[in-house]
């Protein structure tokens, strides 16, 4: 069995808010899946099958899926943080692959910058999860936890803060040309060292805006996807996994991208020097520089220096990303950037990206997403796209 | 040396790891290790993460240990420091380092456990680290 063909995404709707002080967090939902089924050309009527994460207010996909007043013949609210919308992608293809559904919608939406809550702030992530009477205690952030990370990176591989700053210049060259960025100037290496240390080693501008938004998605079966006047962005293959502590063999040089993303080239049948476009979740600069070495873009430890001089800039580098501006200029809705990675890659794939960033010929696209702490637990999902 | 000190938050004891809490307020630092396959492993579970065997029992550590990875958080109002510390002969776990000048922290510096309060009339001290 494989999802490869069985899908294509057909709707991809970023919600252009960045502060909705004036809106509920289930209209973001709602609004953000009206968004993405006008740009597929489908109405609420068609869906069948809906999935969301732990951001749905409700239990599970119940409380959205009754305000939708969505009929359903599938359900999943699969939960591995923010790269769940990626996941979801691959859910949905394997339940249209099995006849569950035809037209699976997904949502994400969030008000973490109208509600005040940033990475810098321990959150308690349940009082009985195992993890939590041993940690909650240390004050762990999202921002220390990728930072132990950072550093480990800086001790074993030589990775400089000058190339790690690499990643978010070239995702704010990319967001100067995207009116709904956070943040649009374009910043310089020495802007980003010279920027306040938060968790040493990672400083102000290595780390994601705080945003309020949405985005959805629409998968469906190839029969529908024939019938719609959208570019035909079929799921080539798709991955997905995670990575703890290991029982205390703690490691902090990889992510669980090394399981899923040969996962997903396995199945698309396709390799890493493949890829057109990749949209790779950017938290902090280092998630971009491990997951990139994972995902086979380079070797392990040569990360910094394959980031650097602008590596990653649409028609300057080599391997183009977030085209967007990414999470670290453009958007992070929910504190959760895995959809917003999926609709960027799809932009781009549809060739519907910004004139200035939109990567020639980008057939062969990817998204690849880390949820929760890379520094502690996380979730791995890898998606590859194909423009038919 | 660091400035105001962080008040940490009491641990949720639950019926698994009461033990542990309660060695700690006696000042020992107890590990749990696998009858089974004779691996310790951290956070202490009942069930061996690395066999899951449901043989496990705890044993006292003298609490010496190398720092993996550290992270200053520099803008806290109470500046702290989250690390990894793979402890002498043992498991890496999750900690804090305390008591020292964040500035000169370094990985594979040698650190040497100090429990600390935290907060609440009866709670356990948390096991966390100083150099050595």
């Amino acid at each position: 069995m494989t999802i490869k063909g069985k899908a294509y995404i057909a709707g991809a709707f970023e919600h252009p808010t960045r502060l909705a002080k004036d809106k509920s967090v289930a209209q973001l939902h709602a609004e953000s899946a009206a968004g993405a089924l006008r740009d597929a050309g489908l109405t609420k009527d068609d869906v069948d099958g809906y999935f969301c994460a732990g951001d749905a207010p409700g239990l599970g996909p119940l409380g959205m899926a009754d305000y939708m007043n969505l009929k359903l013949k599938h359900l999943d609210s699969t939960d591995v943080g923010g790269c769940s919308y990626i996941s979801h992608v691959s859910h949905a293809a394997q339940a249209i692959a099995m006849g569950k559904c035809k037209v699976a919608l997904i949502t994400l939406a969030g008000r973490p910058r109208s509600e005040g809550h940033s990475g810098a702030t321990p959150r308690m992530r349940g009082a009985d999860a195992p993890d939590t009477q041993w940690e909650f205690p240390l004050g762990i952030a999202t921002v220390n936890a990728y930072a132990m990370v950072a550093a480990r990176h800086m001790y074993e591989f030589g990775t400089t803060s000058e190339q790690l700053a690499w990643v978010k210049v070239a995702a704010s060259h990319h967001a100067q040309h995207n009116p709904h960025a956070m943040l649009r100037d374009v910043v310089t290496v020495e802007q980003v060292v010279n920027s306040p240390l938060i968790a040493t080693p990672l400083h102000r501008l290595d780390c994601c805006v705080v945003s309020d938004g949405g985005g959805a998605l629409v998968v469906v079966h190839p029969d529908i996807a024939k019938t719609l006047k959208r570019p035909m962005i079929k799921v080539l293959g798709a991955g997905e996994s995670m990575k703890g502590q290991m029982g205390g063999a703690v490691d902090l040089t990889y992510s669980a991208a090394v399981r899923s993303g040969p996962m997903a080239f396995s199945e698309a049948g396709v390799k890493p020097s493949d890829i057109k476009y990749a949209s790779i979740y950017d938290s902090f600069t280092i998630t971009v520089v491990v997951q990139l070495e994972d995902l086979g873009f380079c070797e392990k430890g040569k990360g910094g220096a394959f980031v650097a001089d602008g590596n990653l800039i649409s028609g300057v580098g080599k391997l183009p990303f977030n085209t967007d501006g990414g999470g670290l200029c453009n958007n992070h809705p929910a504190n959760r950037g895995g959809i917003t990675k999926v609709i960027e890659a799809v932009r781009q794939a549809r060739g519907e990206a910004h004139p200035a960033v939109q990567v020639k010929n980008a057939d062969l696209v990817l998204a690849h997403g880390t949820g929760g702490l890379l520094g502690s637990r996380h979730g791995g999902a890898t998606l590859i796209l194909e423009r038919e | 040396m660091a400035g105001k000190e962080r008040a940490i938050p009491a641990p949720g004891v639950n019926p698994e790891t009461e033990v542990f809490w309660n060695a700690a307020k006696e000042g020992k630092f107890l590990l749990r290790s696998c009858d089974d396959c004779g691996k310790s492993h951290w956070y202490p579970r009942a069930v061996c993460p690395h066999c899951l065997s449901e043989k496990t029992s705890w044993h006292e550590h003298k609490g010496g240990g190398t720092i993996y990875s550290v992270s200053v958080m520099a803008r806290a109002p109470e500046v702290y420091a989250v690390a990894y510390v793979t402890l002498d002969g043992g498991p890496t776990m999750m900690t804090n380092i305390v008591d020292c000048d964040f500035s000169t922290l370094k990985i594979g510096q040698k650190v040497k456990l100090v429990f600390k309060p935290t907060q609440g009339e009866g709670a356990p001290p948390f096991p966390m680290f100083t150099p050595a």
